[in-house]
C-alpha cells in the first residue's frame, strides 16, 4: 500500500499511515519508555510539540532526535534508549 | 552543514492561526513574505493536519488561501539566535538559514502548563494537546481508556477529539468550581459563534462525566501509567487508565521574544494597538500576547499582518472585533484561574524539573530561580526550563531571568558556523 509506510521500532516492524510521527510508531509498537532520565528513571513524551525533549530516541543511529517532530520515512531505524 | 541566506520584506515565525493569517495579508499587500516554523507541516497545535488532511473547513480554507498567495515556506527550521538587528539564525537539520528581514513578525503560540504531581513523569501521562497531537499523527487510540485532567476549554476539545477517534474517556477533570465555569458561559451570551462551539462540544461529549473542582493528586505505575487518583472536595478515588491526559491551561512561547529584547508582562509580550512589540519592526500576534485561543489569534494576526505591510488604516478597521476577542479572552482566563491547592500536589520527592530530575525539596531551599538553577541544575537542561520554569513559577512565585542564544539547543557547527 502506498498510503503506508513500514519502520522499524527496536528492531520490530511498524506499519503506519504516511505522514505519521515516529513516537506515535513507537508507541504503537508497544513501547512507552523511550528514555531514561538521568537517575535511570522511564520516560516518554509529554508535550507532543517539540518543546520538553522527554520524546527523544535515536533514528538511523543519530541519537537525541524529538521523534514527536520527525516523520515516519520507510525503512527507518528506531531505537528507544533504554 | 551548508549556510544559506534568504531575504525577504516581512519575516514569520510561526505556522499557527496566527502567523499564517498575518503572512497571508502581508503577501496580499504585496510584500515578499517568508514564514519559518519548527514543525514539518503548517498549521501549528490548533491547525495541526491528520494524515495530510487539514483539521477543519476553516483551516482548509486558510490552507487553500496560502497556497495560492505568493508565501516562501522553510518548514522543520528551528529559530535560534539573531546575530544582528535585522537577521535571525535558524537550524534544519544539516543546514542553518540566515535570514534577513525588514519587519519581523513573531506568531510563536503557546505550550501548555504542566504543574508535578507524584507520577507525572510515568510514561503514558502526557500532555492533553501531546495526546491529542500524537493520535493524530498514528497513534491508534480505539478503546483506549483516557483520563483527562487540568484546566481550560482545552481540555473539552482534547477529550471531544479522542472520543471521536474511538477512545474510552473515563472522565474529564476541570480544576476550576462549578460556579466559576457556569458564570463563563453566560459570559458566552452575545457571541454566537462561541455559544454553538459549546452547545456543539456538550452534545457530542454526551456520556462523558465532567468533573469541576477535580483534579489528579497521584498518578501510580511502575515502568508506566496504570492508574491515577483523583480528588473532588474531600472525596478521593482511583481510577485505572491507559492514558492520562493533562494540561493546567496554557503559556506563552516568549522565548525568542524576549531574546530579541522585546518588553514583557506577566508572561506575555507587550504590543501596541498595531501589534508593535517595544523593539522596532518586530510585532507579535496570537497567544504570545496573551492567551485568547483561535478567534482572537486571527483577528491579531490581520493587524499584524497588515500593519507590517504599512496598511494602517485597514489594520484600524478590525480593532473592534479585537477588543470583543480580548474580552471574551479575559473571562475566560478568570474562569480558569488556577486554585491555590494545586500547589500543594506536588511532595518532597516529587520531580519538578524532568530534565535533570530535581525534586520538589531540593527546589524548596533556594530562594529564586536563579539560586534554584546553579544550586541544583532546574531548567539546565536540553528544553531550557521551559516545562520546569513555569511550573516553579507557579509552585514558588519565582521570576524568570533573563534569555539567553541559544532558545533551542543546536549543533556545535551552527553556533560557530563552521
Amino acid at each position: 500500500m502506498t498510503d503506508m509506510v513500514v519502520v522499524v521500532v527496536n528492531g520490530v516492524l511498524v506499519t503506519m499511515p504516511v505522514g505519521s510521527m515516529v513516537s506515535a510508531a513507537i508507541l504503537k509498537s508497544g513501547v512507552s519508555s523511550f528514555r531514561r532520565s538521568v537517575s535511570g528513571q522511564p520516560r516518554g513524551p509529554l508535550c507532543g510539540m517539540g518543546v520538553c525533549f522527554e520524546c527523544r530516541v535515536t533514528i538511523d543511529f543519530e541519537p537525541h532526535c524529538r521523534s514527536c517532530q520527525t516523520v515516519c520515512q520507510n525503512g527507518m531505524d528506531i531505537r528507544t534508549d533504554e | 552543514m551548508s549556510r544559506q541566506v534568504h531575504v525577504c520584506e516581512v519575516l514569520v515565525v510561526g505556522a499557527g492561526p496566527a502567523g499564517l493569517v498575518a503572512a497571508y495579508h502581508a503577501a496580499q499587500s504585496g510584500k515578499e513574505v517568508t514564514v519559518v516554523d519548527d514543525n514539518p507541516d503548517v498549521g501549528g497545535q490548533i491547525w495541526r493536519t491528520e494524515k495530510k488532511k487539514p483539521s477543519s473547513a476553516e483551516a482548509a480554507k486558510w490552507f487553500e488561501k496560502i497556497r495560492q498567495a505568493n508565501i516562501h515556506f522553510i518548514s522543520g527550521a528551528r529559530v535560534y539566535e539573531q546575530p544582528a538587528t535585522g537577521t535571525l539564525l535558524a537550524e534544519k537539520e544539516n543546514d542553518v538559514y540566515e535570514l534577513k528581514y525588514q519587519k519581523l513578525i513573531l506568531a510563536t503560540g503557546a505550550r501548555e502548563l504542566f504543574l508535578p504531581f507524584p507520577g507525572w513523569t510515568l510514561p503514558n501521562v502526557f500532555g492533553a494537546g501531546g495526546l491529542q497531537a500524537l493520535v493524530k499523527t498514528g497513534l491508534p487510540i480505539e478503546g483506549r481508556k483516557v483520563v483527562v485532567v487540568g484546566s481550560g476549554p482545552l481540555l473539552l476539545a482534547v477529550a471531544d477529539y479522542l472520543k471521536r477517534s474511538g477512545a474510552n474517556v473515563l472522565c474529564i477533570a476541570e480544576q476550576a468550581s462549578r460556579a466559576r465555569v457556569a458564570r463563563f458561559g453566560f459570559s458566552l451570551i452575545g457571541n454566537a459563534g462561541k455559544i454553538s462551539q459549546a452547545m456543539k462540544l456538550r452534545g457530542q461529549l454526551s456520556g462523558v462525566r465532567y468533573l469541576n473542582g477535580c483534579w489528579p493528586v497521584a498518578a501510580h505505575g511502575e515502568e508506566q501509567l496504570e492508574r491515577v487518583t483523583l480528588q473532588q472536595g474531600e472525596r478521593t478515588w482511583e481510577v485505572e487508565c491507559d492514558y492520562l491526559a493533562c494540561g493546567f491551561h496554557l503559556i506563552a512561547n516568549v522565548e525568542l521574544a524576549q531574546l530579541l529584547g522585546c518588553e514583557t508582562q506577566n508572561g506575555f509580550v507587550t504590543v501596541d494597538e498595531y501589534q508593535r512589540s517595544s523593539i522596532a519592526d518586530v510585532y507579535c500576534a496570537g497567544e504570545i500576547t496573551g492567551i485568547g485561543g483561535l478567534e482572537l489569534s486571527l483577528v491579531e494576526g490581520e493587524v499584524a499582518g497588515l500593519a507590517a505591510a504599512g496598511e494602517e488604516t485597514s489594520a484600524r478597521a478590525l480593532f473592534p472585533a479585537r477588543d470583543k476577542q480580548r474580552k471574551f479572552a479575559r473571562e475566560l482566563n478568570r474562569a480558569f484561574e488556577l486554585r491555590s491547592d494545586l500547589r500543594q500536589l506536588a511532595t518532597p520527592s516529587t520531580i519538578v524539573c524532568r530534565c535533570e530530575d530535581v525534586t520538589f525539596e531540593r527546589l524548596q531551599s533556594s530562594d529564586s530561580w536563579r539560586a534554584a538553577k546553579l544550586h541544583t541544575r532546574c531548567g539546565m537542561g536540553p528544553c531550557q526550563g521551559r516545562i520546569c520554569g513555569a511550573a516553579a513559577e507557579f509552585l514558588f512565585s519565582w521570576r524568570f531571568e533573563s534569555v539567553r542564544p541559544p532558545v533551542f539547543p543546536v549543533r556545535v557547527e551552527s553556533m560557530t558556523g563552521e
